[in-house]
Parts: structure tokens; sequence; C-alpha cells
């Protein structure tokens, strides 16, 4: 037998609606408003003949979680390349970073008999052997980014240019250290398991070794917000002055900054990788720690399902005296600083 | 001097419904009614793909993995426990058994050598778990939760975050092999189901694990050596952990510290789902073999028709409670 005075109990009830309303408003309106302009941009007008319709195309399309914004960014861009296309029907299986299960859609794709799979796998290695079955089943499989470790495995693959990446970094760092090689310089890596992070910091030593400099402080992070935070956290504990400071992955990058900002540190010059919007809009004004990033292509993916599109239909890549689409496909990374970040800024992806 | 029986030293007998009473039944049939109504629902929207020999081998292989872990887990909730560790002993167990030592012998001696190292690994991870918590009185969740951060850790450590591919031709042939068109891990995942239902059913030690989980005081002054086999039934969960690893190091030629991520949710949820109670005292082996085919089958049909992984996870933790309700009303009413 409830004791409550009956106007409490109407107060009560009044204060549950209101913030049932203020719950499930917010999660019902997202600001999904803004972020589709970013890949209208994305999505190449082409101006040749092999945009006329053909042969249907059913493409498989599987990526690991967006648990970042360029991975997002990846997908969405995908999505709408395949919407360009009135001969392109897209599976996406929605990203998931277990392997049993990305490797599990895979071969749902397969028993599907689709024309093509576009495949961003969480690990390359771990998925080849999926892969390979796909490609020996008569499906065209276009690898991005994580390269399998074995040629038979894809038909072709897409890729960015991750040692080039830390070569870029690291060319940035001596030019702008002009000589002195007592500058201590920092690295917040990605997912260390992942060749590609490998790669990067390969080229990122070499760079700085032909000019007389060295990594003195190197972290890894998860390219997530959370783990960029907690890994520059570390650095800026461990090093307590620091000339540069590379980050490899923009959306990592925000927990990077944030982590510089509780610490009230800015002796440093810092540069980004893989080149967000967000960090760009910072490189403009000027006033941060930021001056640099390299562009690592979100539209890699899209790039992929161009291609798909392409082999199925036995057409060849336009604009090539080749007839036959490449092998592989390695993408450029520019560098970004203040004085041409109006040309990049339109194409980069929301963190 | 008490004249009155203490209702709390009564030794618990298993419930008879285990032994294939009526309550079994019921409570099976109501995971039969909710698997066929998934597939009624997959075969409608999906059609042949779903009903197809090729989908139904894609979800055994899928659920061989997470299956193997579900039944040791069934033995250690019966028991009153709860393993936390799951997926990072899978992890650790799949990085030491591909390392560049583990290989060479295995080149030596045979592909078996990283088969034992595996199964070895988990084993003795699970042992670790079951003597801090018999011996060590520590409780499950907090032990467990430390061997979930060490054990991953010691498997980047290890494998120095790199991925560790596979180059025995002999482990990859076997695993991969088909024969009768039934995939090798989905014969091993079938040897696993019934090798368990038997030991908790029609052995001692199931039997042991029945009052351990009901009652762990009456069973100690039964004469039971609680302690024992609490450390036998975390190292009975190891070794299929170590048995998942062997699965997963098939399906993706290589070992590595990231496997294994999130594993332990789907392991609890299929088992919470079969029927088997998290205080302890009843489990099931078919309950958790439902489970877990619901489970996947759920997965399958969310990728068959294009729906997104996050839909998928809220749909899962809905059915854990869902099912969990539904356990609860069918014990109150038959007790």
């Amino acid at each position: 037998m409830s004791t409550t005075h009956p106007r409490r109990r109407r107060a009560y009830a009044v204060a549950g609606a209101f913030a049932a309303a203020t719950l499930v408003l917010g999660a019902c309106t997202n600001s999904s408003g803004s972020d589709d302009d970013d890949t209208s941009a994305a999505v190449a007008k082409s101006n040749t003949d092999n945009d006329k319709s053909g042969d249907k195309v059913v493409i498989g399309f599987s990526a690991p979680a967006a648990d970042h914004g360029w991975m997002g960014a990846i997908t969405k861009a995908a999505v709408a390349q395949a919407g360009e296309y009135d001969d392109v029907e897209l599976k996406v299986a929605e990203g998931t970073n277990d392997v049993n299960l990305q490797i599990s859609q895979v071969e749902t794709f397969i028993n599907d008999k689709v024309d093509a799979i576009v495949l961003l796998p969480f690990d390359g290695a771990a998925m080849t052997s999926v892969a390979r079955k796909a490609m020996d089943a008569g499906i065209v499989v276009v690898n991005v980014d994580r390269e399998f470790d074995s040629p038979f495995a894809a038909r072709t693959t897409v890729l960015g240019d991750n040692y080039g990446m830390g070569v870029s970094a690291g060319t940035y760092v001596c030019e702008d250290a002009a000589g002195a090689t007592d500058k201590i310089v920092t690295e917040i890596a990605g997912i260390d398991s992942l060749p590609l992070t490998q790669d990067r910091s390969q080229g990122f030593e070499d760079a700085l070794t032909s000019c007389g400099l060295e990594v003195s402080n190197r972290v890894a992070a998860e390219f997530t917000v959370e783990s960029g935070e907690e890994a520059a956290g570390n650095l800026l504990q461990a090093a307590p002055k620091i000339d540069y400071l590379w980050n490899h992955d923009d959306d990592q990058g925000v927990g990077v900054l944030a982590a510089i900002n509780n610490a009230n540190r800015d002796e440093f010059t810092m540069i980004g990788g893989a080149g967000s919007a967000d960090v760009m809009e910072l490189i403009k004004s000027g006033d941060s720690v930021l001056k640099a990033t390299v562009v690592y292509p979100s539209t890699q993916a899209a790039d992929g399902v161009k291609l798909a599109r392409l082999l199925v239909q036995d057409k060849a890549l336009s604009d090539l005296a080749e007839i036959e689409v490449p092998r592989q496909l390695k993408l450029a990374a520019p560098v970004v600083t203040a004085e041409n970040v109006d040309t990049y800024l339109p194409s980069a992806f929301r963190s | 001097m008490t004249s009155v029986q203490d209702p709390s030293l009564t030794v618990p007998t298993p419930p008879k419904g285990d032994r294939g009473g009526n309550v079994s039944i019921a409570r099976n049939l109501g995971l039969v009614i909710a698997l066929v109504i998934l597939c009624v629902v997959a075969v409608a929207s999906a059609g042949d793909r779903f009903a197809s020999t090729d989908n139904v081998l894609t979800i055994l292989r899928y659920s061989a993995v997470v299956g193997v872990v579900s039944i040791g887990m069934t033995f250690v909730i019966t028991g009153g426990g709860i393993d936390l560790s799951v997926g990072a002993i899978v992890a650790l167990a799949s990085v030491w058994a591909t390392t560049t030592g583990t290989q060479a012998m295995a080149d030596n001696i045979g592909w078996i050598a990283m088969v034992f190292s595996a199964v070895l690994v988990g084993t003795a991870c699970g042992a670790i778990n079951g003597l801090l918590i018999a011996y060590g009185k520590i409780v499950p969740f907090i032990a467990t939760l430390a061997m979930l951060a060490s054990a991953r850790g010691l498997a980047e450590l290890i494998a120095d975050r790199k991925t560790q591919i596979i180059r025995n031709q002999g482990f990859t042939d076997f695993f991969g092999a088909e024969p009768l068109g039934i995939p090798v891990i989905v014969i091993i995942f079938a040897v696993v189901v019934v090798a368990g239902w038997f030991l908790l059913n029609r052995t001692t030690f199931g039997r042991r694990t029945f009052a351990v989980g009901g009652n762990p005081e009456a069973a100690r002054l039964a004469g039971i050596k609680v302690q024992r086999h609490t450390v036998y039934l975390y190292a009975l969960l190891g070794m299929t952990c170590g048995i998942a690893a062997v699965m997963l190091m098939s399906r993706t030629t290589t070992g590595s510290s990231t496997h294994g991520t999130g594993l332990e949710l789907d392991v609890i949820a299929a088992v919470v789902i079969g029927g088997t109670l998290l205080s302890g005292g009843r489990g099931t082996v078919i309950g958790t073999l439902f489970g877990v085919l619901i489970l996947t089958t759920l997965s399958n049909v969310f990728t068959l028709n294009n729906l997104s992984t996050s839909t998928q996870a809220v749909a899962k933790g809905v059915i854990i409670v869902v099912a969990v309700l539904l356990q609860q009303r069918i014990a109150n009413r038959k007790t």
C-alpha cells in the first residue's frame, strides 16, 4: 500500500515523463545533418564511358566496426559511391572487430554468390584464407587498406601509402628542425599489431635518420579517442620536454589533444595523420600545437567499389593505356599545412 | 544440540529435471520453439539463402568457437562460479601456440605440438583461476577480471603485438578438411557437446558439480572436496578455451592477441539463454547448445538482411533479458 501523498506521486510521474521525453528526443535526433556534406566531394564525378550503365553487379562490402571517424567515413563513402551507379547492388555487412564474425560474414557473401567482395579486414592476415576461398569460388575480391598476406587472396588491392605517410611526417620534422640534431621527437602510433602501423613508424624513423634525428619516446593507441587520450597522457608524463610529436591518426588525435590541453603543454609542434576536418580547421586557425597533417584517404573503399564494378563488367581503368585493371593502387599521402589546407578541407572526414 | 534439521545443510540432489524429467523437457521445448521461430523469420526474410546447406554450415562453423567455450562455461556456472577471462585465455593460447618456437617444434614433431600447446596454456590459465578462487578465496568475478587483463597483456607481450601467421601446412590442411562435407571444427564441436553432456549428467563429476553449485557448505559436509572440484571446473573451462583457440587458429590461419574480443559476452549469454542458472546448482548442456544456436542464427539472419551489428547488439541484450525473465517464471511455477 503506497503512502506517498497523491500530489507527490503526480510530481514524480511528471518528472519521470519529462526525463523520459528528454532521453527519447536525445536518442532520436542525431547530428547527422552536417555529415552528409562530407561524402559528396568524395564521390568523384567521372566523365568517361566507364560510368555508363552496364550489367548488374552485386558487391558484398565488409569493414571493421566504425569506432572512429575515419572508419565510419570509409563505409559512408563506399555506400555513397555504390548509390551513384544504378547497376550496382551493395550488400553491406556492417562493422565488427570480431574476426570470427567477419569471416562468417564473408562466407555468407560466398554462399550468396555475389559478383565481387570489397573487404577492409580487421586483420589482413587473419582474413586471408577466407578471401582466398572467395577468389577460388570465382568471386572478384578487392582488398582495401589492410593487406592480405597472399597475392592469391585478392584481384586488386587499394592501399594508402603508409610508409610514405611516415616519410612525409619525418621530412616535415627534418625541414622544421633545419639541421639541429638535439630535438626530442616523439610518436603516438595506432594499433601496433597492424602491419600498416609498423610501415608508418618505419617511414618516420627512416626519414628522421637521414637528418640525424631519432624517436626518443613512442607509445601506441588504438585509433579511438579514448585510447589516444590515455596514450598521450602517458607520453606527456614520460617526456617533460618535447619538440615534435607525430600522432598517426587524427581520430585518436581528438583524445591526444585533450590530454595535451589538460596537461597545459604547448612547447612542441604536433603533426597529425589521416587528415580529419577538425584537425585541418585547427591548422587553419593557427592557435594550436597542430601545424600539419598527412592525408590518408578515407575514400579507399569507394575506390574499391568502383574498381570491383569495372572488374566484374570487364572494363578497363580509363586514362590508362593498359587494358587490365591494375593489381595494386597506392594512393598518395600529401602533407597539409596552413598554406594548402583550403584545398583539402572540403573532402576531409569528420571525427 | 539440534533436534531440528537445519535446512541449509540439506544436501541438494540434482533437480529431477536435469536427469531428463519434465522440467528439462519444458525448458528445452521453449528454446526449440524460439529457434524454430527464428528460422521461420529467417526463411521469410531471406528465403532459400538461409535454408541452404552452405548457410547452415556457415552458422555451424561460426558457432563452433563460441559453442565449445560455452560448454565449459556451463560447468563453471553450474558449479556456482563465473569466468570473465575466456576471451583473453583464447587469445593467449592462440599466441602461445603460434610463436616461432612452437612452430619450429611443430615442424619437427608435427602440428600436434601446436594443438597441445594451445590446450595446455588454456588449461593452465583455467587452473590458475580455479586456484585463486578456491584456495585464495577471491571472488570469481574479481579473480577472472584480473586474468582477463593479464592474459591479454601477456599475449600482447609474447606476440610483440604482431599477428603470428601459421606456416605449418599440415595444421591448416587437417583443420580445413571437410570429411563427408562436414568441417572438422564442427565435428570437434559435436564431440565436445556429447562429451560435455555425458560428463555433466552421467558421471560423479557432474553430480558433484551440481552439489557444489547448489550448496557448497552442504557438499563439503557430505564429503565432496569442494575446493579441488572448483579448480577442476575452471581448468575444464580453460581446456575448452584452448580447443576454441585451435579452432580460431584454423579459421584465421593466425594467432593474435586480438582474438576472442568480446567472447565472454556471447558465451555467458548463450549459457544463460540456455537455462543454466547464474546462481548455480542447475545446468544443462543441451540448453547451452540451443542458446549458442539461437545467438549465431540471429547473427546470420542479421547478416543476410544487411542489418547493422549495432542493432544486433541491442537485440542480443533484449533476448538475454527476456530469456532470463521467462526462466524465472517457469522455475517459480514448477517449484
